[in-house]
């Protein structure tokens, strides 16, 4: 349990490792759009690892990459047409970052580092772990980029259809404009990154 | 569209990495040294428009025929994981120069979401051969400005006092966020 939350934190993909930055950038000017994209992530990520990890050893090691490659697409392409379905609009939202899922290389990396070399119930734990640690690095920048940026703060909104309400908060009336354009992206990202190595180094000079 | 409103759209008002954040790994993994820069931009410029073009083409001619829309993520991953396979071993026969100066770099473009995402792009916005083909090498420049003008800037920064904790990857977004404002003023809202 200890483990499975230091996965999470110390090993957290955005913050720690910076992997996959493309939609970590992109998406996360609204807190419901972050947490659409980190769960569609985290099970893309369970499931790649639950099948890489039992088919990796039939798997001829000179051709390992197109094979994980064809996995991960194959589960995004089923879970594209599911969000078409069942969550049109959101789906229109996060758009084209999606299909990049396939690309992301926190999946890929998991599936090398990992699941090529652990058995299938480590890796699905080991896929939620960094999943969640995933979904939590996002949550916070939107948090962060929604409140500042446009003084709202969206829970479910495009999704209402499916869960049944809607929970749109109003934070403050004067946002800050900067912070839902790209640039407020980089800038918040830059912050983050700068605290948490300060902890880090605090952390060194204590041991 | 106009073709070379296209062209400009691409290249400035939406950059690929500082609008629509793709390829952020190269541009920030890659980015120290001006000559990487230069680098993996040309590798991408190749990549980026030969793939546009052939899933261009597979699009159109093979899946649309027969109603299989919904395997392009599939089919344009495996065309450019193949056709950065088959340039690699192209140009390990043919010439030394090239593998100095792209070789490194071309592996890597396969898991770049910026050739994945020129791709899909193109076909999601209904282009036609030419406009995917113009579409494809602009924002590749696109690509190549931002890499050289944010390597340059790398390069001094790392001659100046920069604050602990900011060192490394911080203020190189830092820097990112001030370029990615100055473009922000390209679509002169």
């Amino acid at each position: 349990m200890k483990k499975f939350f230091k996965k999470i934190v110390n090993e957290n993909p955005v913050l720690v490792l910076t992997l996959g930055m493309c939609p970590t950038l992109a998406i996360t000017t609204k807190l419901e759009n972050a947490l659409v994209m980190g769960m569609a992530v985290t099970i893309v990520l369970i499931l790649s690892n639950f099948i890489i990890s039992i088919v990796s050893k039939y798997i001829d090691n000179k051709v390992r990459i197109p094979c994980f490659i064809i996995i991960i697409a194959g589960l995004v392409t089923i879970l594209e047409i599911l969000m078409n379905t069942y969550l049109p609009t959101m789906y229109k939202i996060l758009g084209i970052y999606i299909p990049l899922i396939v690309v992301n290389c926190i999946i890929l990396g998991r599936a090398e580092s990992y699941a090529s070399k652990n058995k299938p119930i480590s890796s699905i734990i080991d896929g939620l772990a960094i999943g969640l640690g995933f979904t939590l690095a996002i949550s916070i920048i939107s948090v962060i980029r929604e409140i500042i940026g446009s003084g709202t703060l969206t829970i479910f909104d495009s999704t209402s259809k499916l869960i049944g309400y809607k929970a749109i908060y109003n934070i403050f009336d004067y946002p800050i404009k900067v912070f839902t354009t790209p640039a407020g992206a980089f800038l918040t990202l830059a912050i983050i990154i700068a605290i948490i190595n300060k902890i880090k180094s605090k952390k060194e000079v204590v041991k | 569209m106009n073709l070379l409103t296209l062209a400009i759209n691409a290249i400035l008002i939406e950059n690929l990495i500082l609008m629509k954040f793709l390829g952020i790994c190269p541009f920030i993994g890659l980015s120290k040294r001006k000559r990487t820069a230069i680098g993996i931009s040309f590798a991408s410029i190749f990549v980026m428009t030969i793939s546009s073009i052939l899933s261009y083409f597979i699009y159109y001619k093979i899946l649309v025929p027969y109603n299989m829309e919904y395997l392009k993520t599939i089919v344009f991953i495996l065309v450019i994981a193949t056709f950065v396979q088959l340039t690699e071993i192209i140009i390990k026969s043919i010439s030394k120069t090239l593998v100095k100066t792209l070789g490194i770099y071309l592996p890597l473009l396969t898991t770049n979401c910026a050739i994945l995402g020129v791709a899909l792009i193109s076909v999601n916005s209904d282009f036609n051969l030419l406009e995917v083909i113009i579409y494809s090498i602009s924002s590749a420049l696109g690509f190549m400005l931002v890499m050289y003008i944010f390597a340059s800037l790398r390069e001094r920064l790392d001659k100046s006092p920069i604050p602990k904790s900011f060192k490394g990857l911080p203020i190189a977004f830092v820097t990112a966020a001030i370029l990615s404002m100055i473009f922000t003023q390209y679509i002169g809202a």
